[in-house]
């Protein structure tokens, strides 16, 4: 199967490679896919103040396409409101990277780990704040 | 180099420019219907799939009787195990064989199951070994066919042709080996080894696409088979349908090559695909070697870089036409089920690639092949959360994945 040049792209040069302290409380950590899957996708998303992602990292195990959609994914999410970054769909990845319809489950899996690492995000956020309650 | 450097050869090999000639002028001089006796184009055309049947049987070690012409491999694995299952139906309904064969024996058995019969599919060591003890308890008194194939086309694993074909006279039960990988490859004799049925292709071994053979054992015992392909009674009323003279000329031509020059070249090929396989598993972390160290064909190569996935690896190795055991490259989404009967893992499965050298591989090419693919999984390594994890003393198992 031939690649696009879009996901060869995105492949030779992936933007936004590494990883954030998962423990910070300004970070939200995505982690899909499992070994015997053939893929794993970690996804990290660092949000500031105001509820803007301020930067975005990754690291994947997979297919190219899955290599590409989780870069593209980071490339995306930077600047965007949280509300924004949930709305990312998986159909806009495959588009933008013209992936063949066997590679769709590759896109899905960068918009699963968008909205773990959002999700996980703002249970972290919650859970200081309800700690503050007790001990007030 | 030519780009990308074939290193497929265990999928298919090039025609050797040798039986590209001798083929030539069966397509458009001497162009007869070798069953045609009445007339000089005939003659010819049967005079010249003789010598190719002489040519063959020499490389195995039988008569030019016992060679059926068929289409390829999968035709005469489909004919050995439909054709034996049904002319011994009343002899019996079990067949053992291996859960590692190709398709073409797989397949025949899950449709002979749905048919009635009954088969054992032997478990493999971890590197791919059948486990003789165990088919000698497998066979009973209804087993009427033993199927292992001789060397495995993922993973290179030789199996002990001798002592299983040993084992199936003392038995009394016809074995069929599915040599496609080995003939031309490794010494083959089928007396020697105690072969009933083979199968096997010329486009393993620098012929045609498109033709091959059965071996069928003529006396002690004589193997008999029901007929599969019915019409006007060619190969003795075995396989029926015009020969394919121009492909069995080429094919009879690709045995006497690697007849004369298997000694050679087998030497060669495991030269380099040694070389391939301990500078991989010496410079490369987490790599393993799949398929057996030493019962081995001369000239595959299958390795697993752990953390990387086979797919992913294949798109940075772009100058290299490979193979990998990879889910993503499956039609299925499933991993190879050649790896996972091995029991060592799906992600073992998930991170190889097959390395398939031939006739006209270079060392230089094995060089570049080696570098490539080390770059290729130091960069994917980088990319990797499972490498990162390791690295930071997590134990991959223990975690919670969220699967989709
Ligand atoms: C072990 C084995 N059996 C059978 C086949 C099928 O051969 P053919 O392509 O000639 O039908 C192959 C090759 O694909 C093979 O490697
Ligand atoms: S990750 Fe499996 S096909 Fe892309």
């Amino acid at each position: 199967m031939a690649y696009s040049d879009k996901v060869v792209d995105h492949y030779s040069n992936p933007r936004n490679v590494g990883s954030f302290d998962k423990n910070d409380p300004s970070v939200g950590t995505g982690l899909v896919g499992a070994p015997e899957c053939g893929d794993v996708m970690k996804l990290q998303i660092k949000v500031n103040e105001q509820g803007i992602v301020e930067d975005a990292k990754f690291k994947t195990y997979g297919c190219g396409s899955a290599i590409a959609s989780s870069s593209l994914a980071t490339e995306w999410l930077k600047g965007k409101t949280l509300d924004e970054a949930y709305n990312i769909k998986n159909t806009e990845i495959v588009a933008e990277l013209n992936l063949p319809p066997v590679k769709i489950h590759c896109s899905v899996l960068a918009e699963d780990a968008i909205k773990m690492a959002i999700e996980d995000y703002k249970k972290k956020k919650d859970v200081p704040a309800e700690k503050e309650a007790v001990t007030a | 180099m030519n780009f990308p450097i074939y290193m497929d050869h265990n999928a298919t090999t090039p025609m050797d420019p040798r039986v590209l000639e001798a083929m030539m002028p069966y397509f458009t001089k001497v162009y007869g219907n070798a069953a045609s006796r009445s007339h000089q184009y005939g003659w010819e055309a049967e005079e010249a799939v003789e010598k190719a049947r002489q040519q063959i049987a020499d490389l195995i070690g039988c008569t030019t009787k016992e060679i059926v012409f068929t289409s390829g491999a999968t035709e005469s694995d489909n004919l050995a195990l439909m054709g034996i299952a049904e002319m011994y139906a009343s002899k019996g309904n079990h067949i053992i064989t291996l859960p590692t064969e190709h398709k073409a024996i797989i397949d025949t058995c899950k449709y002979l199951e749905r048919h009635g019969k009954e088969v054992t599919y032997l478990s493999v060591d971890e590197f791919g070994m059948v486990d003789l003890e165990a088919l000698r308890n497998a066979i009973k008194d209804t087993t009427i066919l033993v199927s292992i194939m001789m060397a495995n086309n993922e993973i290179g694993t030789i199996q002990p042709v001798a002592e299983i074909g040993k084992i199936c006279r003392e038995k009394g039960v016809i074995f069929h080996t599915d040599a496609t990988q080995g003939v031309g490859k490794i010494p083959v004799d089928v007396n020697a080894m105690n072969i009933d049925l083979m199968s096997f292709t010329a486009h393993k071994m620098y012929g045609p696409k498109g033709v091959g053979a059965l071996y069928v054992r003529k006396k002690s015992p004589r193997v008999k088979l029901s007929e599969q392909m019915h019409g006007g009674g060619h190969e003795r009323g075995m396989r029926s349908g015009t020969l394919n003279v121009p492909g069995i000329v080429g094919f009879g031509k690709a045995c006497e090559i690697c007849k004369e020059e298997m000694e050679s070249e087998s030497k060669r090929l495991i030269y380099l695909r040694d070389k391939m396989i301990n500078t991989f598993l010496s410079r490369v972390k987490y790599s393993y070697l799949n398929g057996h160290p030493t019962e081995r064909l001369p000239h595959n190569v299958n390795v697993s870089f752990e953390y990387v996935e086979g797919e992913g690896l294949m798109m940075g190795i772009k100058d290299l036409a490979v193979s990998s055991g990879s889910a993503c490259t499956s039609a299925t989404l499933e991993p190879s089920y050649v790896l996972k009967a091995l029991g060592r893992g799906d992600e073992l499965a998930h991170s190889s690639i097959r390395y398939g050298l031939g006739r006209f591989t270079t060392e230089e090419e094995v060089d570049f092949a080696i570098e490539q693919t080390i770059d290729s999984v130091n960069h994917l390594r980088e990319l990797s959360p499972l490498w990162e994890m390791f690295n930071e003393g997590i134990d991959l198992k223990s975690v919670q994945w969220a699967a989709h």
